[in-house]
């Protein structure tokens, strides 16, 4: 099955601005570890990942009506703490949880994604 | 049913009802198991017994029950499988661990994947209420009419909601397959919350005749030994059935016309003993322990201490006082705060308690019952208007009719013997 895993949220981690440069490297470290333990699982396999610029820099889209306004973003307050995302491929939602115990301690929202064939 | 005979152990209707209390979800698991479909599983087995009671009254019992129904249920699964395939509209399969192993095609249906299944209902991604729902509904067969009336909600949405779960575990790949070890322990502290739900839900008081439901409290009681039945060696889920026995067995004296009777007024002959002594010697066996298990184990000798006492004065509440304090300790819950104060107050008197409840309203700001048990104790005390303004704010907080007529009574019982403790 393919999931998505939103990083969603900071939860109890410091801002990345307020790390010292070691702590931003432990941080880096853990994403790296995620990528060993993802490649030694049998049948797990990262189809995708990036990291997002900054919540600020969002432009948000919406049709009401037929119209399109452009706005400043995020779409929404909670929108401004995503991070970036990873693109798995996993046999089950277990698997996925246990490997995102590897990760800094992030805020997680997993969605799998439909098989549309 | 026309005559006495029709009840005898050997009637079709009476051997249907038992094969399938015993073994409804034994054969779901098991079915579950091997076809990795949820919903057709679920169908199909209704459809056997189904087809149990047209046939077995006319053409007898079949020498092995569970047998003819599973493989009744499992022709029937593939009969669709094949029509599913043929309209080339395959349904997803249940995701399965890495090494799961499925189970054999042998026709003797002696395995037990019945944990599995409960591990799936209970996985921690689904919403509890509908975990203990959709628990009760697979592993023990609760017809989902009653898992309605136990939840307080009109069957239609219990239906939908039992439908969402099963969708959501095949479409977001909650696996078969038992986790090891520590993993195992995680889950089952999730699974003894889930089925404490489901069994506190009975007991939530509501409007009209439905005051209590206690009949369908059993159910959980039900599931949670079976789950004794599969991992016995577990101590949260000893110390779980410990606890739910022993409430359970007060169920008769715990209403009465309609009212709330209250553990010091009801009647202890209609606590049911054997029920008692079953929660009672799960109790003993417990040892003190860490996490989830230690708060059920806690709450299961305080309940125990209540089993034991002869009479309401009889009651050791230097012991009760005791193993809440350490709950307390253990949980730093307000509510279990507020029931050490209770305790505390028939040990070192109401001077005590209401103490020991001075900072909740804060915490406990919307429950009623922090004010109703500092309005107990303020009249116990002989402070009277305390007493009075408590009972006001508590039935003013107090969304229950029942409740709120118990506490009514209580302070007008107080206004007719001013100065009375």
């Amino acid at each position: 099955m393919k999931y998505f895993v939103l990083l969603a949220g900071y939860g109890e981690l410091p801002d990345w601005e307020k790390l010292t440069a070691d702590e931003q490297e432990a941080l880096m470290a853990r994403h790296a570890a995620f990528d060993e333990a993802c490649a030694s699982r049998p049948a797990v396999e990262i189809l995708g990942a990036e990291a997002l610029a900054d919540g600020s820099t969002a432009t948000t889209l919406r049709t009401r009506g037929g119209e399109m306004t452009i706005t400043d973003g995020p779409f929404a307050e909670a929108a401004e703490q995503i991070g970036g995302y990873y693109l798995l491929d996993a046999p089950d939602l277990d698997t996925v949880i246990e490997l995102c115990r590897v990760l800094p301690a992030y805020d997680i929202d997993i969605r799998p994604v439909p098989d549309m064939s | 049913m026309t005559s006495t005979s029709d009840r005898s152990p050997t009637c079709p209707d009476r051997v249907i009802e038992q094969v399938f209390r015993a073994e409804w979800g034994r054969l779901l698991s098991l079915l579950v198991s091997r076809t990795r479909r949820l919903d057709l599983s679920e169908d199909a087995l209704g459809e056997a017994f189904a087809r149990a009671s047209d046939r077995w009254p006319g053409e007898g019992v079949p020498a092995n029950p569970a047998g003819w129904l599973y493989a009744t249920a499992y022709r029937h699964v593939v009969g669709r499988l094949r029509a599913e395939a043929i309209a080339g509209r395959k349904a997803p399969l249940l995701a399965v661990r890495p090494g799961w192993v499925p189970p054999g095609d042998s026709p003797e249906v002696v395995a037990d994947d019945r944990l599995q299944l409960i591990l799936l209902c209970c996985h921690p991604a689904l919403p509890r209420e509908s975990g203990s729902a959709l628990a009760l509904r697979l592993v023990i067969g609760t017809p989902t009419e009653q898992i309605a009336r136990l939840f307080l909600v009109p069957p239609a949405t219990m239906a939908a909601r039992l439908t969402r779960a099963k969708k959501k575990i095949v479409l977001a790949g909650i696996p078969l397959g038992a986790p090891l070890d520590d993993e195992l322990r995680t889950r089952l502290d999730e699974v003894c919350r889930t089925i404490y739900l489901a069994f506190t839900a009975g007991y939530t008081p509501s409007a009209g005749p439905d005051l209590l439901r206690a009949d369908l409290a059993g159910e959980a009681v039900r599931l949670a030994a079976v789950l004794h039945d599969l991992v016995p060696d577990a101590p949260q889920v000893r110390a779980m059935l410990a606890l739910l026995l022993l409430h359970h067995s007060r169920r008769a004296g715990r209403q009465r016309e309609g009212s709330l009777v209250t553990l010091a007024d009801q009647d202890r002959s209609t606590w049911r003993q054997d029920e008692m002594r079953a929660g009672l010697g799960l109790a003993a066996g417990l040892r003190p322990d860490a996490g989830y298990a230690e708060e059920l184990r806690l709450q299961a000798l305080i309940a125990a201490e209540h089993a034991q006492a002869p009479t309401a004065a009889a009651t050791d509440w230097t012991a009760i006082a005791g193993h809440y304090a350490a709950l307390e300790a253990q949980t730093g819950s307000a509510i279990v705060r507020l029931n050490r104060a209770v305790a505390v107050a028939e040990v070192e008197g109401p001077r005590a308690g209401l103490a020991l409840i001075g900072g909740l309203d804060e915490v406990l700001r919307d429950n009623h019952r922090v004010a109703a048990v500092r309005a107990e104790l303020a009249r116990r005390a002989g402070d009277t208007e305390l007493a009075r303004t408590s009972y006001l704010t508590a039935i003013d907080l107090c969304a229950n009719e029942a409740e709120r007529t118990h506490l009514r009574g209580r302070l007008d019982a107080m206004r007719r013997t001013p100065g009375s403790g």
